[in-house]
């Protein structure tokens, strides 16, 4: 049934939050630090479990992959809801610190991602 | 016939916002095929959409959650919050292969590393250039460099201005937008093709906002990998600014 899929993603969802909030406040931190990060570590661990035990079925992983479908569209309505405005009436410190950045950083992706060999079996991804 | 449809937007947000963004998709696919014959992505567009309509959203109400503003598409603030935001990047998760994610793993940690540093340096260098002097305004500004969480949240662990934290906050949305997008013009660039490269990316390009879009309009598949590692990002951020990075920030001045 997808909906025990959907369900183990609420449940991979909420624990890798609470634990994102106990290590936060662990360091003393007033943050959740990687909790989103954890939730999908624990669902890749699942999965792994599932496929390799027999327990997790076909009709269950469509109750996820709906949910990743449903990514874009959530992206987009994310964006509809951004402080466009305010962004862009910053004055020119705001405009120059982030473009700054966005260069500095791009520069740096480029750099790291230029070293790395490709082989042939990861090659053309789509 | 107005009080009517208002009402049925407002008692049916979440469902009007599917409809809305399905409307946009479907439009920027269009756009995609017949303006740019697929040589811009979908959802590129969409997204380019999305921000220009909260633009417009943002303009007519003076809120701070652009079209979401508007009682009518208030909507799409459940639909695009963090909530059902998180949820979906999870989803994802299904699709990454393990072998990839750990084979990448230390790099991802080496990219969120340099992906604090070097916004901070940058964030405090251009302040100091436009006259702040003290360790606390400098401190608060780097560190919305990182991301727009980071910044409110280090300026009131060490006591900032409202008018400083007010700044660090719109330097990171600014950061987060402009990642959004810039990221599939400079995905050549910056060769985004393998899960390794978008690991790369996701630590050092920040805010998960700015990465899940970026990524969504690039390439769907590297989503997950660079998700994976950006949503440290803030947590790392919250840790690390107002503690090292003040210390040395107070050091220097």
């Amino acid at each position: 049934m997808p909906l025990y899929g959907t369900a183990l993603l609420a449940g991979c969802h909420l624990t890798g939050i609470l634990l994102g909030e106990l290590l936060g406040r662990a360091l003393g931190v007033q943050a959740n630090v990687g909790g989103v990060g954890i939730a999908m570590l624990l669902l890749i661990a699942v999965r792994f479990h599932g496929h390799k035990h027999g327990w997790l079925q076909v009709k269950s992983e469509e109750g996820v992959n709906y949910w990743a479908a449903l990514y874009i569209p959530v992206v987009i309505a994310m964006a509809m809801q951004q402080n466009v405005v305010k962004a862009l009436s910053g004055g020119p410190m705001v405009l120059l610190t982030a473009i700054a950045t966005v260069t500095a950083c791009a520069g740096c992706v480029s750099f790291i991602n230029r070293r790395e060999v490709i082989t042939a079996d990861e090659a053309p991804k789509n | 016939m107005n009080t009517l449809l208002q009402k049925l937007a407002v008692d049916n947000g979440l469902i009007l916002s599917f409809a809305i963004v399905g409307l946009v998709v479907f439009c920027s696919g269009f756009l995609s095929r017949k303006l740019t014959f697929g040589r811009v992505q979908g959802s590129a567009i969409a997204i380019l959409i999305g921000l220009t309509l909260a633009y417009v959203g943002g303009r007519m109400t003076s809120g701070s959650k652009g079209l979401a503003d508007l009682a009518f598409f208030s909507g799409l603030a459940l639909m695009g919050g963090n909530m059902l935001r998180d949820f979906a990047i999870v989803a994802t998760a299904f699709e990454v292969q393990p072998t990839e994610a750990k084979r990448a793993g230390w790099i991802g940690a080496v990219a969120l590393l340099i992906g604090t540093f070097l916004p901070f340096i940058i964030g405090v260098s251009i302040a100091y250039a436009f006259g702040y002097r003290d360790a606390i305004s400098l401190t608060t500004i780097g560190a919305g460099t990182v991301t727009y969480i980071v910044g409110p949240v280090t300026g009131a662990a060490i006591g900032a201005s409202s008018e400083v934290i007010t700044l660090s906050i719109a330097v990171g949305v600014f950061k987060a937008i402009l990642v959004m997008v810039t990221t599939p013009m400079l995905a050549k660039f910056m060769r985004l093709k393998t899960p390794r490269s978008a690991m790369v990316f996701g630590g050092l390009a920040g805010t998960v906002s700015g990465v899940s879009a970026g990524l969504a309009a690039t390439d769907r598949s590297l989503v997950p990998y660079g998700a994976l590692v950006a949503t440290f990002h803030t947590g790392l951020g919250c840790l690390l600014a107002p503690s090292l990075l003040y210390f040395i920030v107070r050091a220097l001045v």
